[in-house]
């Protein structure tokens, strides 16, 4: 069970959570069983199986591209922070 | 009780003291000498020993251990004679520095040897009064606030980011401030931009950034660019000299731009950006062994994901506390001082009123700062954006992430 942060962008996806609780051991798993709560998630998380380009998954602080990807463990209660880049600042 | 000329016959019996051929000796060999000033502001003001530092001796047992934290570092005192700094090496070895000598014959018999003496640009008395506060500390001092003085920072964007940042740039004394902006004043930007104010509505932002910031203080100049940051015009934009880059732009396109300028001209940039309740603030600085946003964001994420502010809102004070933070790192990279936010990404949730921090790496594969960058010139951004954004899937094809200016 880990605690997933939502980002702004894709709340509205899941209700206007902005933290959800997921289950898995992995990255991955944790994806999956957002996604297959929240169906239109899963087009704007994951592509071909992968995560995403354009959005970031850190686990402990780190981005997990930089450890073992979908198959980096998650911890018991652990926090698993979604960020997709966002662009707005002046206008 | 002992007369003044006992009592300092009797504390340079007590202290050591060395002479100006062997001072200056060690001046030149850089053993890690440290000279300590202790005369009053107007003779530092008239020349110094080069590489000293000043501080009086009305406040030397306050400020040193700010200024000399290691107390086993050579310390050499020197006043005008040798008297003022025996008195003030006796106190330095009572507060614990483990090796401190006197210059005994003082800066006067420096000068008389012909050594080279330094002339600080001295502050007026109106910017003494004006930077007090950050005279007091030991990490601006008067030094600092002339790095201030003499820096340049460019602040891509005059809207929501910029205003605060530019607000604290300009009232620290950042001397010269940079706007990059095509837009007006609108009445929708007053909710959070406080560069700006109501009778300004419709002029350029620069024009009216530019009256604010002269107004606060009147040491800084503000050079305005009123246009849109482009392939074509960075170069000669960024080439004008900055020291630092304030990243407040509203678009992609101009993030990865300004990103890939800023790489080539190795000017660290300070990036923020802002959505609803949340800010996300970091240094990019791969000059300096940092990464760059596109080791962070290889990619734009679809514009149905990525909704401007004009599109999802802001809360308006969301932009005053990034905007603040922004400025904190800009003036930290400009005096050399502390631990810039390269590396490490803020995430500050409003709602929540949490920060959170996460680690963002170098990414060798990088194809701007990488080991073997296969992007050496500049792109299409809105294209590269749009393209980006077309090929997940059909549904979040389309839409503009050109729109609007910085």
């Amino acid at each position: 069970m880990a605690a997933v942060r939502i980002p702004p962008t894709l709340r509205a996806e899941v209700g206007g959570a902005r933290e959800l609780a997921a289950d898995g051991e992995t990255v991955g798993e944790v994806l999956d069983d957002l996604v297959e709560r929240y169906p239109p998630l899963g087009g704007q998380l994951l592509q071909d199986g992968e995560l995403a380009p354009f959005v970031n998954v850190y686990v402990g602080g780190e981005d997990v591209r930089t450890r073992d990807g979908l198959d980096t463990r998650v911890g018991e209660l652990e926090q698993l922070i979604l960020l997709p880049a966002m662009a707005g600042g002046a206008l | 009780m002992a007369t003044y000329r006992e009592l300092l016959a009797q504390v340079k019996s007590e202290i050591e003291e060395i002479s100006t051929v062997a001072a200056h000796e060690r001046l030149a060999s850089e053993d890690g000498s440290l000279f300590v000033d202790v005369r009053e502001p107007d003779e530092w003001d008239e020349g110094h020993i080069p590489e000293a530092v000043y501080t009086g001796r009305g406040r030397l047992e306050q400020r040193i251990e700010g200024l000399v934290p290691d107390k086993s570092r050579p310390l050499v005192v020197y006043c005008s004679a040798g008297n003022r700094s025996a008195f003030s090496v006796k106190v330095l070895e009572e507060l614990g520095y483990e090796n401190v000598v006197n210059l005994a014959s003082g800066f006067s018999d420096w000068k008389r040897n012909g050594y080279e003496v330094t002339i600080p640009r001295a502050l007026t008395p109106e910017q003494r009064s004006r930077y007090s506060r950050h005279l007091l500390i030991p990490e601006v001092g008067e030094e600092g606030q002339q790095r201030l003085l003499d820096a340049h920072v460019l602040l891509v964007g005059a809207g929501g980011l910029g205003s605060p940042a530019s607000l604290y740039l300009a009232a620290a004394g950042v001397g010269t401030v940079g706007i990059v902006d095509a837009d007006v004043v609108d009445e929708s930007n007053l909710q959070r931009q406080i560069v700006h104010s109501t009778e300004r509505l419709g002029e350029p932002k620069v024009a009216s950034a530019k009256r604010t910031l002269e107004a606060l203080n009147p040491d800084v100049r503000v050079v305005t660019f009123q246009e849109r940051l482009t392939s074509e015009n960075v170069d000669r934009i960024l080439g004008e000299g900055w020291d630092v880059i304030v990243d407040g732009a509203d678009n992609f396109p101009t993030r990865y731009l300004v990103n890939d300028a800023s790489v080539w001209s190795g000017i660290p940039v300070v990036h923020g950006s802002i959505f609803r309740f949340e800010g996300q603030v970091t240094v990019f600085d791969p000059a300096r062994g940092g990464p760059c946003y596109r080791c962070l964001f290889p990619q734009p994420p679809p514009p149905e994901l990525a909704p401007s502010c004009a599109e999802g809102g802001v809360l308006g004070v969301l932009p005053g506390i990034i905007g603040s933070i922004q400025a904190n790192e800009a003036l930290k990279l400009v005096l050399g001082r502390g631990d810039s936010l390269a590396g490490r990404l803020l995430l500050f949730d409003a709602l929540g009123t949490t920060l959170d921090e996460v680690t963002v790496r170098r990414n060798p594969e990088c194809p701007v700062c990488g080991d073997h960058p296969t992007i050496t010139e500049y792109v299409d951004y809105v294209e590269f954006c749009n393209s980006a954004a077309s090929r997940p899937e059909p549904a979040l094809a389309g839409g503009s992430a050109e729109d609007g200016a910085a």
